[in-house]
């Protein structure tokens, strides 16, 4: 690494110390001196063809482009000289000489870059008399609609899927006044991070397609939450007008989703429209019928009352915030029921340790790593904001491994085999790729849910720790072993123990049980990945916000509510723990899930001791005083793997067969499905 | 004096030929005389680029770092494109000996193995001319690994572009050598440090290679003997327009305009008197009336005091029947044509003062337009990426820098004969 030393250069007359390294752009704004950009960005390559952040530079003979220019030492700077202000008023009137103008219909309007800079910088009238430039508008896809004949030919949507997206989807054609951003042949860009491009759009080129024309931006409510679509955690700003949520964007945090969200995470909104729970159900004569809460809690209080805790289980989904999975264990624990376990179908992993299934390395270090081993996982489609980094680190040189199925990246890598035995080899130390990672100064390994589900979950786990161990991919300072958790939930679930007590079984025991009669009483906190054959003739009760697949066989339905419409706590991937807030009301008589487990220990005689979310987190705390924190991760202690164990298994699949449709609010979302067949269909 | 002595075609055009006319005589003896010596000599002849902005020659190979670890790329740039100028197409056709060899010794000072020739795309025939006596210099075993006649290594590969003139501007020239579009690049870093493939390049026009081999054959102090100071040596000169014989001729640097265009052009069409401008070097510079043509010689310096320049040295002559205004709207109808389109000044200007010019050549225009389109070309000049904002700027400059009433008399004239229709 090159060793930064400060320099001192002039700007307006004023001396600034700046590091070298930084651009002319980055000093004059940290001196306080506002520049206008629409091209430059932060976490893109520099292109320089806006021209708006011109200023002058002492004894060169043409104003430079500050966003590009190194800075030096003794350099004398002016950025409000009459020449500066003159060339950015003359360069606005170029931008705008073929820009329609069309504000009043324009759904950029009131957040547009040019507006702005143009308000600030621009001309007030125009000398243009000819007749203005049409683009013809080119198709993107479900989720981004355009308007060509706005753009400024920015290149930032091109830059961003090239660089951060890793697509080749975005260019141009045409040359001269004729350039067109397109994408290739019309259709759709093919990454989860696509609709990215709308944000970085600085006019309204490029518009979010499922709320185009619904409002206009000063009119929402801006609402930061967290994001539960996977396990990133990433921050958002969810957008309300009345009681209607009207759009998801962004929140910038660059040690997690930087200013990027998926296109789930920003879309999916709309299934919260659809398939809604909105009030409680009773299953009569195999029909399920609306009931009201008491009715509904009585049936499932008498059935609990009358059954061994032996004889019930309870099962966590993906979507299930902290408060009530806390609420739900001391429940459990007061009952004596132990079979209960948040883990997906056939995963085991060691959960002695917060390290044992976090993501160690932090999203920000895995930049940094220079040997990667991907196992079991596709963090394309399973993390695209984690993949989005790691493509990064290619970029910088990483190797990467890919132990399963070929897979497409969006960067290059070696699929080393799609069969888990080849970790055999590896932790024996006769694989090329075993001296890779035994000579890498930051290894990584990342292990995804699929390679800890099935026969060999267990002995692959312990492999890959093992393989870890040997070639120090922990060691001092850096932690390169990482869990690819799949769901916001699962983190917050393991960190608090919501997994099988004494005795008690785990989810392919009690799903085993359950179809063989011996269970006779399933409760389904937001989970929906069982089938009917799977329970059997177990009274099933679902708690959760959509009818779906739990919903469908459930004997009882207690509405609960959807990230958008609790405060609650989840803790991502790399053990985070953040709160999303309520942005809108709960639909018809749906309870904030902790309510509902909360009423439910009223009605068995066991009275849960919290009548308020303040008294239910002070409990939390109590017992797991690192839900106190926020946004920081935890600090882990690794333990050694004696051995590795011999895996015996075939193919590694992957879990994620369809990226739109992961959790029942995708699977809700007509975007997603629209995704789906536009996208996905075509991909 | 001449150093392209087959430049009107007079004799075959082979190795054995070129080599009875001085090409590659004795190019082994001048290669033991080391890099250094090389470099030392052209940097004292003054040798200035070709290619139109005139940068020493000599300062652009000696920047070049040399433990950077990476290859070092020359790159020729034979993508003549610039409207009027056709001398590196004669040397191209008739003297491709002078430039292999020019290559060969420039290769060798500046420590390059690999060396590429970006031909212009609509030079079909010239690329084939090229190609036949590049394998020729192989044959004779000038080129290839070890070569056994001077045993400096050096590859050359001829690629032709596709017909775009920005790729005639070094950096866009690297973009589309290495396959992407042919879109300038921000600068700095320059090619010196950061060029193709990311290597230390020097890009350097067929002209400027070329003379390489005589200069270090006759010596510096020869070169540096004709021209004049500033502008050191010979130059090829086009002649076009409305001259009598239309030619590319060699000639001194400082050689009055008048005289070169009455010796080699046979004269003005009309004689002298019937000129109305000159356009010294080539569409992008500036023109210049009649009085200052006169006057003028040619060379950096002086055409640079009337506000002109030499360019490429392609002398465009237009006599009295010639509408100005129509021929500098054709000149920015090529640039809007040929903008890249990457930066918004030069996109989005170059159009526009296309279309006011072209107003402005009818007459319909207001007399407040000729102002309005030079503060136009004052807001693309300089503000660009490359120098194509600021060509496109400088004739548009020159037009109503000396013939303002020209166009305010047309203007009013339409203004009349719409109000006698009316």
């Amino acid at each position: 690494m090159t060793t930064l030393k400060t320099i001192q250069l002039t700007i307006n007359g004023a001396i600034h110390a700046v590091s070298t390294g930084t651009t002319l752009l980055k000093a004059c704004q940290a001196a306080g001196f506002e520049i206008p950009v629409f091209c430059a960005h932060e976490k893109l390559s520099v292109a320089g063809n806006c021209r708006m952040c011109l200023v002058e530079v002492q004894g060169t003979h043409k104003m430079v482009a500050s966003c590009a220019m190194p800075v030096f030492e003794g350099m004398v700077v002016l950025t409000h000289s009459h020449n500066v202000q003159k060339a950015r008023k003359d360069n606005l009137e170029f931008l705008l000489i073929n820009h329609p103008l069309d504000c009043p219909v324009c759904d950029e309007a009131g957040q547009c870059d040019l507006q702005d800079i143009t308000m600030a910088y621009g001309p007030s009238n125009t000398r243009f008399q000819e007749n203005k430039r049409v683009i013809e508008d080119k198709e993107m896809g479900p989720l981004i609609k355009t308007v060509m004949t706005r753009c400024i030919h920015c290149m930032r949507c091109v830059r961003f899927a090239t660089e951060v997206a890793g697509v080749g989807d975005l260019g141009s054609t045409g040359r001269g006044e004729h350039l067109e951003i397109t994408t290739y042949l019309n259709k759709a860009m093919t990454s989860p991070l696509s609709a990215n491009v709308i944000d970085l759009c600085p006019v309204g080129a490029l518009n979010a397609k499922p709320s185009r024309a619904k409002g206009r931006v000063w009119e929402y409510q801006k609402i930061p939450s967290v994001d539960v679509t996977d396990a990133l955690g990433s921050l958002i700003e969810i957008h309300t007008r009345g009681n209607e949520i009207m759009r998801i964007l962004p929140r910038t945090c660059d040690d997690v989703n930087e200013e990027w969200i998926t296109d789930k995470a920003r879309f999916s909104y709309d299934g919260l429209r659809y398939q809604r729970l909105d009030t409680p159900y009773v299953r009569r004569q195999g029909k399920l019928v609306k009931a009201t809460w008491l009715e509904a809690f009585q049936v499932v209080a008498q059935k609990m009352k009358n059954l061994n805790p032996k004889e019930m289980g309870v099962l966590a989904g993906d979507l299930v915030e902290a408060e009530s999975l806390f609420a739900m264990g001391q429940l459990l624990d007061t009952l004596g029921i132990q079979s209960r376990d948040c883990r997906e179908r056939g995963v085991n992993f060691s959960i002695h340790s917060p390290s044992d299934y976090l993501f160690n390395t932090s999203l920000a270090d895995l930049e940094t790593a220079d040997v990667c081993l991907l196992i079991g996982t596709n963090p394309e489609v399973e993390s695209p904001l984690m993949n989005m980094r790691l493509r990064r680190a290619v970029k910088m040189g990483c190797v990467v491994g890919v132990v399963g199925p070929a897979v497409d990246l969006g960067y290059a890598h070696e699929n080393l085999s799609s069969k888990g035995t080849v970790l055999n080899k590896i932790a024996a130390g006769d694989h090329h790729f075993a001296d890779l990672l035994r000579q890498a100064k930051r290894p990584v390994i990342i292990s995804g849910i699929a390679a800890l589900q099935g026969l060999d979950c267990m002995a692959t786990y312990q492999t890959a720790r093992f393989i870890a161990d040997r070639f120090g991919v922990v060691k001092n300072g850096w932690n390169g072993f990482n869990i690819l958790q799949p769901a916001a939930s699962r983190v917050g679930a393991l960190m608090m123990g919501f997994l099988p007590g004494k005795g008690g079984d785990d989810t392919d025991v009690i799903l085993k049980c359950a179809s063989q009669g011996h269970l006779k009483f399933l409760y389904l906190l937001g989970r929906d990945d069982v089938t009917q054959k799977d329970v059997g003739d177990a009274f099933v009760v679902y708690q959760g916000h959509h009818g779906d697949q739990g919903a469908e066989m459930a004997d009882v339905i207690l509405p609960g509510v959807a990230y958008t419409e609790k405060q609650g706590l989840y803790l991502s991937m790399e053990g985070r723990v953040q709160e999303t807030a309520q942005v809108v009301p709960a639909p018809g008589d749906a309870k904030e899930d902790w309510k509902i487990v909360r009423a439910l220990s009223e009605m068995v005689g066991h009275t849960l001791p919290y009548n308020t979310r303040e008294d239910l987190l002070e409990a939390l705390y109590k017992q797991h005083p690192f839900f106190q924190t926020r946004g920081m991760r935890p600090e882990t202690v690794w333990r050694m793997t004696s051995a590795p164990q011999e895996i015996r298994r075939g193919i590694l699949d992957y879990p994620i067969k369809n990226y739109y449709m992961t959790d029942v609010i995708g699977r809700a979302s007509p975007t997603m499905a629209q995704c789906v067949k536009d996208i996905r269909g075509k991909k | 004096m001449r150093i392209f002595q087959n430049l009107h075609d007079k004799g075959p055009i082979n190795f054995l030929a070129a080599f009875r006319r001085g090409d590659f005589d004795g190019t082994k003896a001048l290669l033991e005389k080391g890099s250094s010596w090389m470099m030392d000599e052209i940097k004292a002849s003054h040798l200035r680029g070709r290619g139109g902005a005139g940068f020493p020659t000599g300062q652009k190979w000696s920047v070049l770092p040399h433990d950077s670890g990476k290859p070092i790329y020359l790159v020729v740039n034979a993508d003549e494109s610039e409207p009027g100028t056709c001398k590196d197409r004669e040397i191209l056709r008739y003297e491709p000996f002078k430039l292999i060899e020019g290559i060969l010794l420039a290769a060798f000072a500046i420590g390059a193995h690999t060396a590429y020739i970006y031909v212009r795309g609509e030079f079909e025939k010239e690329t084939v001319i090229l190609e036949r006596a590049l394998e020729e210099v192989y044959t004779h075993g000038f080129l290839g690994k070890n070569p056994p006649k001077t045993g400096w290594s050096l590859d050359i590969h001829i690629h032709p572009g596709a017909g775009a003139y920005i790729c005639g501007e070094e950096t866009a020239l690297l973009e589309s050598l290495e396959g992407k579009r042919g879109m300038p690049r921000l600068k700095p870093p320059f090619p010196g440090q950061y060029g193709l493939y990311g290597c230390p390049t020097v890009v350097n026009n067929v002209e400027t290679l070329a003379v390489v081999p005589t200069i270090l054959r006759r010596g510096a102090a020869w070169f540096q003997s004709l021209g004049t100071k500033e502008s050191t040596g010979t130059k090829l000169f086009c002649l076009t327009g409305h001259v009598n014989t239309p030619c590319v001729v060699e000639e001194r640097m400082g050689i009055p305009l008048k005289e070169l265009i009455e010796k080699h052009g046979g004269g003005v069409r009309g004689g002298w008197d019937n000129l109305l401008a000159v356009i010294p070097g080539g569409s992008s510079v500036p023109m210049i009336p009649k009085d200052i043509a006169t006057q003028v010689t040619m060379d950096f310096e002086s055409l640079q005091a009337v506000q002109s320049g030499l360019g490429t040295g392609a002398v465009i002559v237009m006599d009295r029947s010639t509408d100005l205004v129509k021929v500098i709207a054709r000149l920015a109808r090529f640039y809007k044509d040929e903008s890249c389109g990457q930066c918004a000044p030069c996109r989005e200007g170059t159009g526009w003062m296309w279309r006011i010019l072209e107003r402005m050549a009818m007459g319909q225009a207001r007399v407040e337009d000729i102002d309005m389109l030079l503060d136009l070309t004052h807001a693309i000049e300089g503000h660009t990426i490359c120098a194509l904002g600021d060509a496109a700027a400088w004739p548009i400059q020159g037009l109503v820098r000396h013939f303002r009433p020209h166009i305010q008399e047309r203007i009013q004239r339409y203004g009349r004969q719409l109000g006698a229709r009316e």
